[in-house]
């Protein structure tokens, strides 16, 4: 690839609209849950595993760290779920106009963070 | 039509409608095994298993790892060549994105082989 090609934008100088940060927040919960799985996968192979195996997991699930990663995982399953299934009715363009956009992502952004909390209060 | 090697299907819309399907076959995943929890306050070993280890749930944890590897792999690969690119990370890019590529294929590939383990042994 050519390396001297004109860059147009300066994206990073960008202010950022509501749009592109909901956006750029489902890129890093996407990335979270692509490392998070391992911690899910051994969480549970450890549960199933026998009797002892799983009343080991519930012990490890007593801590706060624990705790922590379990509800940031949810958090971020919580939000790539409802960030995507949004961009699923972009793509069927239910909402894709500029105005109706932010008013979506609005609505999103207030469904997943009362979601979140309320992952927190199940966690805790 | 533009191919490229690396993406999941050599077809950008194919890999955007898989991405697409795999999206829905993973979200109402995650729903069904959080309503499990939620709905299942005193859980014990025998139930997890029991819910876990019924045929249904093995066939539909198994279409979840594999919709999860192909959603990924399309999603990370995304991410890859948006940001490991000369512009960004300089003349090394190719040999980055090539050792990215191949971290993120080796996760997947465990995740799917240590997820039937651990499902169908059950
Ligand atoms: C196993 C769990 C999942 C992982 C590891 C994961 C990972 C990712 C990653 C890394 C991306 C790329 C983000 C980007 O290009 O900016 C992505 C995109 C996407 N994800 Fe997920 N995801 C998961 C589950 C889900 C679920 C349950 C949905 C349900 C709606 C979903 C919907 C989407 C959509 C629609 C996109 C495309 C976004 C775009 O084209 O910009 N994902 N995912």
């Amino acid at each position: 690839m050519k390396t001297d090609r004109p860059v147009n934008l300066a994206l990073y100088t960008i202010h950022f609209p509501v749009t592109a940060v909901a956006s750029i927040t489902h890129r890093i919960t996407g990335v979270i849950l692509m490392v998070g799985i391992g911690f899910g996968l051994w969480l549970l192979d450890l549960a199933l595993s026998s009797e002892a195996g799983y009343l080991r997991a519930s012990e490890v699930m007593q801590g706060g760290l624990a705790k922590f990663i379990l509800w940031g995982l949810l958090a971020s399953v919580i939000y790539h779920v409802c960030a995507g299934l949004k961009h699923l009715l972009l793509d069927m363009h239910i909402a894709d106009s500029l105005e109706g956009g932010r008013i979506a992502t609005w609505a999103m952004l207030v469904i997943s963070a009362v979601l979140v909390v309320l992952a927190g209060v199940w966690v805790w | 039509m533009v191919t490229n090697v690396t993406s999941f299907s050599r077809s950008g819309l194919s890999d955007f409608l898989l991405q697409r399907v795999t999206a829905v076959v993973l979200a109402l995943y995650a729903l069904c095994i959080i309503g499990f929890f939620l709905v299942t306050p005193d859980l014990s070993h025998a139930k997890l298993v029991g819910y876990f280890g019924s045929t249904s749930m093995q066939l539909f944890s198994l279409l979840a790892v594999l919709s999860t590897a192909a959603h990924a792999w399309i999603g990370m690969w995304t991410i890859g060549t948006d940001y490991l690119r000369p512009a960004h990370v300089g003349s090394s890019a190719t040999l980055l994105r090539f050792v990215y590529f191949a971290l993120v294929v080796i996760a997947l590939f465990v995740y799917v082989v240590w997820a039937v383990r651990i499902f169908w042994s059950l």
